[in-house]
């Protein structure tokens, strides 16, 4: 956890008595819904097609029981009793009134919470690995940097009106769990030879109707500096990004009409100048931020206690369950457990407020106080006594959060779709809710493995199609819902986009060519172990169009 | 559109501006659009009275650098209040160029802006609404803590917690 100061504290009260002087103006008719709009944003405040939306960030994706426990009472006080978390580490609520959004912003800063940024053209939620501080494949936890780089962008006055939307991701494992070369700018930490840490720094990177992945355009870039290079990165972007045309703005396009290297070349040049001034990070800062991160007490444990194992044998269900959502601990005796908010018919990424607060309690109980957020819309409580998973499991499957289904094919990111949002095509919620119902089976669902579904019910990309092994876009063809299918896409530290197979397809057949796929799948991998996405790669979609094209 | 100086008060403005053709009149100060000043350079800042520039958001500010000691005035513009370029023109001005004179924000400004256009390093601004030229002060005030350095000279919150940490411990409370 990081620890607010009363400088945090206070700046998130002040910017909540902005927001209320805001929404008085606005309600009073002083602001026009034109000049409102940019102020909104910046508080992640949307219109939606049925009410206002409001969005407020997890940063790095790490929360505390309490903070918890008010996304809950958020969603009974001022919502219809649930939240959605999305791909980028935030909550979502849907049905708040404009007037009740400064009380709703002030409950949250009480907790040390805001949805500062989270919409508006601006640095957005800064994100990164949900199991940071705990991967046993990390060299140095991110959200150190992840904080620092956010308080420095937050309400920063030269970089709040950007052309377009600005996400940052930071990593710091071999493993990419952050979707690092999906974002504008992403920093990977990583050793140099020297045994010196630095950042890899990848720009350019985003999905929607232009998909790039980002572009490596410094190998090594010392910590000392990292301030002031993402400055460099936005100057050049404030300045020469494209304001003429909103699906052009993003800086993925300006990487791209000027090249990486001539956007490098500028970058470095701005970067020359202002390197040694006052963005040089001293080491002091630092510790001081890095100081203000608190980490468990843990105890000494050993690997597998025999109660664990014991468990395992005897219960066929948690065995399953721990071979699905049980992940490894930097530490002996402890694991990360994710908890699925992918329930058969559910909507992927809600959570009601009882189960928040469920949550929040069996986190004080197993997990030292502490939760995580990741981008597959999933919840983790990442450290987790391995003795105590066998009563956890039975706490975490009551209240509905313990399906094996991690990584699997009903594990689905997805939008919020045409059934809230007002930039969808199509919807995409229930599509995912299908597609559970027809691979319920577990052993099905077992026997086909790692395979990511990601739907997007726009262009947009918000469930990040172009990445998902199976990828599907909602479009609209004369009034109709219509779905382009996509294989191959991945986002990890091998990153690719995916490859449409064919003509999109009618809403009704869209669960029918999931199962073709999959049936192709099982007909095409050599072995067994072979997993889908490696198929696809070494055969192409080919086979798979065939497939799905033959009977239609 | 009232006048506003960085005190808050709303003020007259001296400037006459000569957009394009205009003629120039003499003895008064002037405000001349980029281009035109850029063109007539040696001619305009030896007139004997003060010359400002009106500068586009989409030029770099660097054209102006060998001219900077003779203008007493750059207006940056705003054209839309979600076009931020001239932010980053302001802190280039202030920071690398050194200009210490009169640095406006013209356009869309409203009060949402100002603490952002203080901290950028302007000075004066022509305001949109005659409301929010009369709150100038409190909404300017509306922040007290920044995080980042930047052209206002403010201590940003990185710093100031190494201070307060020599001095007064900082009071902390878990969430």
């Amino acid at each position: 956890m990081y620890i607010y100061d009363d400088l945090d504290r206070t700046l998130v009260t002040e910017r909540v008595a902005e927001f209320r002087d805001q929404v008085a103006r606005r309600l009073s008719g002083e602001l026009t819904e034109d000049e409102f709009k940019p102020l909104r944003l910046m508080n992640g405040v949307y219109l939606q097609l049925h009410a206002y939306m409001l969005r407020t960030s997890i940063p790095y994706g790490t929360l505390s029981s309490a903070q918890l426990r008010m996304l809950a009472h958020v969603a009974r006080r001022y919502d219809r009793g649930y939240g959605h978390f999305t791909t980028r580490q935030n909550i979502q609520y849907h049905w708040i009134k404009l007037e009740e959004l400064p009380d709703a912003m002030a409950d949250f800063a009480s907790v040390g919470m805001h949805g500062m940024q989270t919409s508006g053209n601006c640095v957005r939620n800064i994100t990164t690995d949900q199991w940071a501080g705990v991967a046993p494949d990390e060299i140095e936890d991110p959200r150190i940097w992840a904080e620092i780089v956010r308080q420095h962008v937050t309400l920063h006055p030269e970089f709040s009106f950007l052309p377009r939307k600005f996400k940052i991701a930071v990593g710091a494992s071999s493993h990419d769990r952050a979707a690092l070369r999906i974002h504008d700018l992403a920093l990977r930490l990583h050793r140099n030879g020297a045994g010196e840490t630095g950042f890899e720094v990848m720009v350019g990177g985003g999905l929607g109707r232009t998909p790039y992945l980002a572009k490596t355009i410094k190998s090594f870039l010392h910590t000392r500096d990292v301030l002031s290079y993402v400055e460099a990165i936005l100057r050049t972007y404030n300045s020469f990004g494209r304001r003429d045309n909103i699906y052009k703005a993003r800086i993925k396009i300006l990487v791209h009409e000027l090249g990486a290297e001539a956007f490098a070349k500028e970058v470095e040049t701005e970067w020359q100048s202002i390197k040694d001034g006052p963005l040089a990070l001293d080491p002091a800062v630092f510790d001081e931020i890095a100081g203000r991160f608190r980490y468990p007490a843990y105890a000494r444990l050993d690997d597998n206690p025999n109660a664990l194992a014991h468990a395992r044998r005897s219960d066929p269900l948690f065995d399953a369950w721990m071979g699905n959502s049980v992940a490894n601990h930097k530490l002996p005796g402890y694991a990360i457990v994710t908890l699925s908010l992918k329930p058969e018919g559910g909507t992927p990424g809600d959570a009601t407020a009882e189960q928040m607060d469920a949550i929040a309690d069996l986190a004080d109980r197993y997990s030292f106080g502490e939760i995580r957020v990741g981008h597959e819309q999933n919840l983790c409580l990442p450290h987790v006594a391995q003795r105590d998973l066998p009563e956890l499991w039975r706490a975490l499957d009551a209240i509905g959060v313990a399906t094996p289904n991690v990584g699997l094919v009903s594990d689905i990111i997805s939008c919020p779709g045409l059934d809230y949002c007002s930039l969808a095509n199509t919807r995409s919620i229930p599509i995912a809710q299908e597609i559970t119902r027809r691979f319920h089976d577990r052993d099905l669902a077992r026997e086909l493995g790692r395979l990511h579904i990601n739907i997007s019910g726009c262009i947009n990309a918000c469930g990040h199609h172009h990445v998902g092994h199976i990828g599907i876009l909602g479009v609209e063809k004369n009034g109709e819902e219509f779905f382009q299918i996509t294989l191959g896409g991945k986002a990890d530290e091998d990153a690719k986009l995916g490859t449409l197979i064919g003509p999109a397809v009618p809403y009704a057949q869209v669960a029918d060519v999931v199962e073709d796929i999959a049936a192709a799948y099982i007909e095409l991998r050599e072995r067994p172990d072979e997993l889908f996405i490696d198929t696809v790669k070494r055969t192409g979609v080919e086979p798979f169009k065939e497939r799905v094209y033959a009977a239609r | 559109m009232p006048l506003v100086n960085k005190a808050g008060r709303i003020v007259d403005d001296p400037y006459i501006r000569a957009l394009d053709d205009a003629p120039i009149p003499d003895g008064v100060p002037v405000l001349v659009p980029g281009a035109r000043f850029l063109a007539d350079a040696p001619e305009l800042v030896a007139r004997e009275a003060p010359i400002g520039v009106l500068w586009p958001n989409d030029r770099r500010v660097a054209e102006l650098e060998p001219w900077l000691g003779n203008l007493s005035l750059i207006a940056l513009s705003f054209p839309k209040f979600r076009d931020g370029r001239a932010y980053s023109q302001a802190r280039l001005l202030r920071e690398r160029y050194g200009f210490r004179r009169e640095l406006r924000a013209t356009g869309e400004i409203l009060r949402d802006q100002f603490q952002f256009l203080l901290r950028a390093g302007f000075d004066s601004f022509e305001v949109k609404k005659p409301d929010d030229a009369r709150v100038f002060a409190e909404a300017a005030a509306r922040f007290s803590v920044f995080y980042q350095p930047s052209a206002d000279g403010r201590v940003p919150a990185l710093r100031r917690r190494l201070q307060a940490a020599s001095a007064i411990p900082v009071r902390e409370a878990v969430h």
